[in-house]
């Protein structure tokens, strides 16, 4: 036979007619990788032969009809997460920034928490922001919520009723705050004058009581100056191949990719429901399968992505993000027997007879109850005897 | 602050979602043999729905990139937040808090 050599793209596209002239179903990875072993080892006369033993194997290797592979995956995430270290709470992440790892945040993740323990950002940066570190931290310091006690000191005049603030103004010139600006921000206080006096402000309110100076000061240490609710640190940092690269303590996704020079493309946060109220259900599916494996793989234990995937397809199956478990996902079966056997049996069951609800015993675990063969495997299948001819 | 316009569906998050026509849809139903409802949803308050003006009723093709498959598609029901159950929670309801 004549030597004929192809490119990848040619064999892909063999592949690829091959596949549909047989009918065959095999997923665009698979036929890449078949491709690069057609080209690699030269079996250019043998493309078809190849693609009948990859289909033939990839038949064997799929997951039957009625397999119960939710509990597989059930077991396959459950076994390794034994083994996971359960203090894993404040365990250093990246640079200086604290982040739940271990154990602790695969329970946040399946829990669909509104909010994580440990809230963080990686923000990447655009085209000159990247290289230039004066940019970058002219970012960061947009984005780093500063209060009023961050960058002054206050003190209690309870004698005059009145509150002193004195301007640190080395911190404000290095997070480029203007001191009108602070004035203006106390100013916006309800009933509070305020008055400049030797260098520092002088906050005056209106009806002068202790109690209330008290309150003020409260408020006015916490009183926002600059920055994007909720990012309580930023730190900068030079990652090789990538330029500068902020990592921060606290998350806001949607305020974070309006910042001009934030890349909106790559920047992450790890807050699930954030991403999923932003960038919709589908990006939170990825967040789960991605924060889920990391989490695992990082404490070197290793579970197949598609245990995690099926999860992720569960927990946002009708939209929403979904917590494992009895707020969540099971708490929601339609088979009260189901969910009586879960977790708190009585209430269901004595809601389910008020309201009249009907079981029609199509799951695994009411059909356990009552006895009969479960709808899993072998037992899905039904035999219909004597169907009229054709 | 001056703000920027970003587009989500530029995400790398985000995979491609596309909103199918009547008779690709129809196609789509009837190559899985299913009823629209037994499709997986996506709420017509999804910021993607909104970016492709999908609207109620539809179904968007998803062209995931998967890690196993490279690239894998799915299908999702677009329907309104009242339509799905709520989260149940009888914790609460007889016996007061577990």
């Amino acid at each position: 036979m004549a030597k004929s050599t192809l490119s990848k793209e040619d064999v892909l596209k063999k592949i690829a007619k091959y596949v549909k002239k047989k009918k065959y179903f095999l997923p665009p990875g698979v036929q890449e990788e078949m491709a690069e072993w057609i080209v690699k080892e030269k079996l250019f006369d043998k493309i078809e032969e190849f693609v009948d033993k990859t289909f033939e194997q990839y038949r064997r290797n799929m997951i039957e009809p009625a397999e119960a592979c939710g509990i597989v995956a059930a077991q396959s995430i459950g076994e390794p997460g034994t083994q996971m270290t359960m203090r894993t709470f404040h365990y250093a992440g990246v640079a200086e920034i604290n982040v739940t790892l271990g154990l602790p945040r695969l329970i946040e993740i399946v829990d669909a928490r509104s909010t994580p323990s440990t809230p963080m950002m990686t923000i990447y940066l655009e085209g000159a922001y990247r290289v230039n570190a004066e940019m970058a931290q002219k970012i960061a310091n947009k984005i780093e919520m500063t209060r009023l006690q961050d960058i002054a000191d206050l003190r209690l005049d309870i004698e005059n009723i009145v509150i002193y603030v004195d301007i640190d103004e080395k911190s404000i010139t290095r997070r480029d705050i203007k001191r009108e600006d602070i004035i203006d921000k106390i100013k916006k206080i309800k009933k509070v004058k305020v008055e400049e006096e030797d260098g520092s402000l002088k906050v005056i309110p209106e009806e002068p009581s202790y109690k209330g100076l008290l309150i003020l000061a409260e408020n006015l240490k916490k009183l926002k100056i600059k920055g994007i609710d909720g990012i309580e640190r930023v730190i900068i940092r030079n990652e090789p191949g990538e330029g500068y690269v902020i990592y921060t303590e606290g998350s806001n996704l949607e305020e974070v990719l309006q910042i001009e020079g934030v890349d909106s493309r790559r920047t992450r946060t790890n807050d699930i429901q954030s991403v999923a109220r932003v960038l919709g259900i589908e990006a939170a599916r990825n967040m789960i399968i991605e924060e889920a494996h990391n989490t695992l793989m990082e404490q070197g234990l290793h579970v197949d992505i598609r245990h995690i995937m099926l999860v992720a397809d569960i927990m946002t199956v009708d939209g929403t993000v979904r917590a494992i478990g009895r707020h969540g996902v099971s708490g929601e079966k339609s088979s009260v027997l189901s969910r009586a056997a879960f977790e708190i049996t009585v209430n269901h069951l004595l809601r389910a007879a008020r309201k009249g609800e009907v079981d029609e015993l199509k799951g695994v675990a009411e059909n356990i109850i009552v006895g009969q063969p479960i709808t899993v495997g072998t037992g899905a299948i039904k035999l219909a005897m004597g169907g009229r001819r054709k | 602050m001056e703000k920027k316009k970003f587009n989500i569906l530029d995400h790398e998050l985000v995979p491609e979602h596309i909103v199918l026509s009547k008779e690709e849809a129809e196609e789509v139903l009837k190559k899985f043999n299913i009823k629209p409802e037994q499709l997986p949803k996506i709420l017509t308050t999804d910021p993607v729905v909104k970016a492709i003006g999908a609207k109620k009723g539809d179904i968007i093709k998803v062209i995931r990139r998967s890690k196993t498959a490279l690239k894998s598609v799915v299908y999702r029901l677009v329907v309104e937040e009242s339509e799905i159950s709520p989260a149940r929670d009888v914790s609460m309801e007889i016996f007061g808090e577990e």
